[in-house]
């Protein structure tokens, strides 16, 4: 086997990861805040892509514009998500709940079909194309970039958890909502601030991933693959999110490369059932105690 | 321990808990709870909050696993029989917090009590020919017969358990338990939270589930007026030990109990060694 | 309660329809369903055979995530090993059709089983993943399996009856319409015994039931089974009716729809995942009607169908969890009461 070949592949492979991890990381924000199961996060990080086309492409606006833009939708999708179908669900079973999240995947999915039709679209470029080697492998620009700034954006929330207030009012909120409200946190601002923070993300993920591999209505299956990460990281631990999402993109580059593209999804899948058996609760989630 | 046993009462007993301990992580929940049931009596379980009562009855019905010791029910070893083998040998129990079954009818959740004294299987079921039907109209009229009118529950029979006052659930529960063929009902506390008139009403099917049924009873309770009037034997549980057994008349005059009930020595004590370590 | 019903007899009070009323709007729904074929162009019959497979598959979803709280997302995926199975059986072997189903049905209902034994430690999302990677895992073997005719697919001869082809809507009529209304009855009564209540105890209070005598793993596993079984036979039903399957015809998103047919209809009751299946069957072919009408003043309305579809599908499931989270079965049930209680409260 080509070593340098195998190195190519593990590059790319955890560059992909890399973006994996940031939807990750904007699942469990939710997760961990408001204990939804976030379905639509791959249609969310759609409708970044289709934001930033619409805001360089359809409206003409630089690129270096459009980005920013794009993030701010994501967050405002994020708010008005939360406002009109999150919170109106408060108490109901879980499963209630992720369903919800599934059918606004679907509304957003249409919607973008609606606006933008069917067929694959590509982003303008706006990222340098100068190659990047590493010794002698090969990376592709894009994903370099996707790379540093998945890391850089991942970097500031792991600092924003730990040392602002609104990091230590997420944690309460997590560990116990109805304590955390009676020592006067807003929880109902935390939930507002984890789903605009999430979606923002999401979004800016989503132009990422587009710029790399274009746009289409069915890019939300990225939520697939989010989804197996978050399950192997453990829903509630960012931590889990990092590692899962390298050890998936890591995992399909490799499937990708030497069994084929098709093989991708179903290896991972695999993976993720052998994992639910051997440890049910993911790498680094919680394991609630059972009580009577 | 037997010679706690209350004079005259044939001891043969039903279930016996021999030097059980339970653990979770570093926190000891019972440590080394030993006693006995005798067979056809009500024995009560008291002691202060926190003290193991519920814990020791998840470890009866096989939902906590102990470290050590043993449990044994109508001479047989209950180690290693998982919770629902329990429930058809005859161990049936009502729960601290409610546990009905909030999607079903009162009549349903009774119904539910027999499981696994029924028999019929995925076909029968699906066809509901034969065993289904016949296993069925017979379990209803007995419930109707021996249970419902029994506990005076025929008015809310059809009505969904959510809409129930509590001392009418905390019946319905009992119903359930009477209707898993019990030959030990495990109450946990079967009047907490009830106003005079139903801790009476409840102490009375008590009393008749232990004489007509001739089912033994082992409850836990706080109300110290019930357990005192109806039990036949007392086991005071603090910190997860057995601090005294008797009768209840024996258990009232112990200094032990006295003393875990009102803190007195723990303050005494700790009031002396303050004093000592100012001096 | 229903004014006017006097019961003499358990077996009277236990009996699935007990009212006079009931019965008698069940048996004009009976003749209307056997009528129904001699009236009906091919086309509403062919919405009606496609709503009866749909109730089939969303009935035995019922009874596993309805009633017995266990979340699938791979119901479509079931359902395509049913028709995979019943394509193969009816091309290399030529059995009869009511075997074949039977075959697939049986086959669907152990890999249920397999599919389910994370059950007894996962729960909700986690399971809900563990099915979804069932479905991945299944959609990769059909699609390159020569037996299961890898990405093409299978085309199949039509089902038998006495030297009759069962290849026309008004045929097919007479083999769906009948094995959905048995499937449906059999869940019925599945529910008024002890299978049904351990399950709804299972859904309301796992811990507490196993107490109280359930073993969990085995009734979770009934669960998987059955309603596994219920997919195997819809998607045996699936593949007479149209008589092509291949690894697209069971998409995710097909089980999503199982899943939002009960959720519509209203979960963990019998009449709401029949309401509910029919309704979600039933929505997308009026959204074309009103495109066709539409096209004169808008020309565009054809295109924008597709997404429409699937705006008003997701807007459906978020609309009703908000609004109605019991489902059309609930406001069903609003009516009859409005008519039970007549007239002396309006």
């Amino acid at each position: 086997m080509d070593a340098l070949f195998l190195f190519e592949v593990t590059l790319a492979g955890l560059g992909a990861g890399a973006l994996y991890s940031l939807t990750g990381v904007a699942f469990v924000l939710i997760y961990k805040a408001t204990r939804v199961v976030n379905l639509a996060i791959g249609e969310i990080l759609m409708l970044g892509g289709y934001a930033f086309l619409g805001f360089a492409a359809g409206l003409g606006l630089s690129p270096w514009l459009a980005l920013p833009l794009a993030v701010a939708a994501g967050g405002v999708l994020g708010w008005l998500v939360e406002r009109t179908m999150i919170r109106p669900m408060l108490g109901e079973s879980p499963i209630s709940v992720f369903m919800v999240t599934i059918g606004l995947g679907s509304i957003l999915a249409g919607v973008v079909q609606l606006g933008w039709g069917a067929d694959p679209l590509r982003l303008p470029e706006f990222m340098p194309s100068t190659p990047v080697f590493i010794g002698e492998a090969y990376l592709a620009p894009k994903v370099a970039i996707g790379f540093v700034a998945a890391a850089v954006v991942i970097g500031l929330f792991l600092a924003l958890f730990r040392f602002s207030r609104g990091g230590v009012a997420l944690k309460a909120t997590a560990a116990d909502q109805g304590a955390a409200y009676s020592v006067g946190i807003d929880v109902p601002r935390v939930f507002s601030v984890a789903w605009i923070l999430a979606c923002a993300t999401a979004a800016g993920a989503g132009v990422l991933v587009g710029a790399i591999g274009g746009i289409s209505p069915t890019m939300g299956v990225f939520g697939l693959s989010v989804l197996v990460v978050v399950i192997i990281g453990g829903l509630d631990s960012i931590a889990g999110a990092l590692v899962g999402g390298l050890l998936i993109g890591l995992v399909e580059a490799l499937a990708g490369a030497f069994l084929g593209g098709e093989f991708k999804l179903v290896v991972t899948f695999a993976l993720l059932l052998v994992l639910l058996m051997v440890r049910p609760y993911g790498l680094f989630g919680t394991h609630e105690i059972e009580r009577l | 321990m037997a010679a706690a046993m209350p004079a005259g009462v044939p001891a043969r007993p039903i279930l016996e808990v021999a030097g059980v301990s339970l653990a979770f992580g570093g926190v000891r929940a019972l440590t080394d709870v030993s006693f006995e049931v005798p067979e056809g009596s009500i024995t009560a379980v008291i002691g202060p909050n926190g003290a193991g009562k519920t814990s020791l009855f998840n470890t009866i019905s096989g939902f906590y696993r102990p470290q050590a010791g043993k449990i044994s029910f109508a001479s047989e070893s209950l180690t290693g029989v998982r919770a629902p083998e329990r429930a058809a040998r005859g161990l049936a129990r009502t729960f601290q917090n409610i546990a009905l079954f909030r999607g079903m009818t009162v009549l349903d959740n009774i119904k539910l009590g027999r499981h696994a004294h029924l028999r019929t299987g995925v076909l029968d079921a699906l066809f509901y020919w034969g065993r289904a039907q016949k296993e069925e109209l017979e379990l209803r009229a007995e419930i109707e017969e021996r249970i419902i009118d029994f506990l005076e529950i025929q008015h809310i029979r059809n009505a969904s358990v959510a809409t129930l006052s509590y001392g009418l659930q905390k019946r319905v529960e009992l119903a359930r338990a009477l209707a898993m063929r019990p030959r030990i009902l495990m109450l946990d506390e079967p009047v907490a939270g009830m106003n005079r008139e139903e801790t009476e009403d409840m102490a009375r099917f008590i009393l008749d589930v232990k004489e007509e049924w001739g089912v033994t009873i082992l409850m836990v309770e706080h109300d110290m007026g019930m357990v005192m009037d109806i039990s036949d034997h007392v086991v005071v549980l603090n910190f997860g030990q057995v601090i005294a057994s008797g009768t209840p008349r024996e258990v009232q005059g112990n200094e032990a109990v006295i003393a875990a009930y009102l803190g007195a020595g723990d303050v005494g004590e700790l009031s002396r060694r303050i004093k000592a370590e100012a001096v | 309660m229903r004014i006017g019903t006097l019961k003499t007899s358990y077996a009277a009070d236990e009996a699935l329809f007990d009212s006079s009323v009931q019965r008698t709007l069940l048996v004009l729904l009976a003749l209307a369903a056997v009528a129904f074929p001699f009236v009906a162009s091919p086309y509403w019959l062919f919405l009606a055979c496609l709503c009866a497979i749909n109730v089939a598959s969303a009935t035995g979803l019922n009874l596993l995530t309805g009633y017995t709280g266990l979340v699938s997302l791979g119901q479509a995926a079931f359902m395509s090993v049913g028709a995979y199975t019943v394509a193969v059986l009816e091309i290399r072997l030529g059995t009869p059709f009511l075997l074949n189903l039977l075959s697939g049905a049986g086959l669907a209902a152990m890999i249920g089983i397999l599919v389910g034994i994370p059950s007894l430690k996962v729960k909700g999302l986690y399971l809900a993943i563990a099915t979804i990677a069932a479905s991945v895992i299944l959609h990769f073997l059909f699609s390159h399996w020569s037996l299961t005719g890898e990405a093409r697919g299978l085309s199949m001869p039509p089902a038998r009856l006495f030297g009759i082809s069962l290849d026309q809507p008004f045929s097919l009529y007479w083999l769906i319409m009948p094995v959905t209304c048995l499937m449906v009855l059999g869940a019925a009564n599945l529910l008024r015994t002890r299978i049904g209540r351990a399950f709804i105890a299972i859904r309301d209070r796992d811990i507490s039931a196993e107490v109280l005598g359930i073993p969990l793993l085995r009734y979770k596993l009934t669960s998987f089974a059955i309603s596994s079984f219920y997919a195997g036979l819809a998607g045996g039903l699936w593949a007479y009716f149209f008589r092509v399957v291949t690894p697209e015809s069971f998409p995710l998103v097909n089980s999503i729809f199982y899943l939002a047919a009960i959720i519509v209809g209203g979960m963990g009751t019998i009449l709401g995942g029949i309401l509910g299946a029919v309704f979600m069957t039933l929505v997308p072919e009026l959204l074309k009607f009103v495109a066709n009408w539409a096209t004169p003043i808008y020309p565009d309305a054809l295109a924008a169908l597709a997404p429409v579809r699937t705006i008003v599908f997701g807007g459906l499931i978020v609309g009703f969890l908000i609004f109605e989270p019991r489902g059309l079965a609930e406001i069903w049930r609003r009516v009859r009461r409005f008519f039970h209680l007549w007239p002396f409260r309006t």
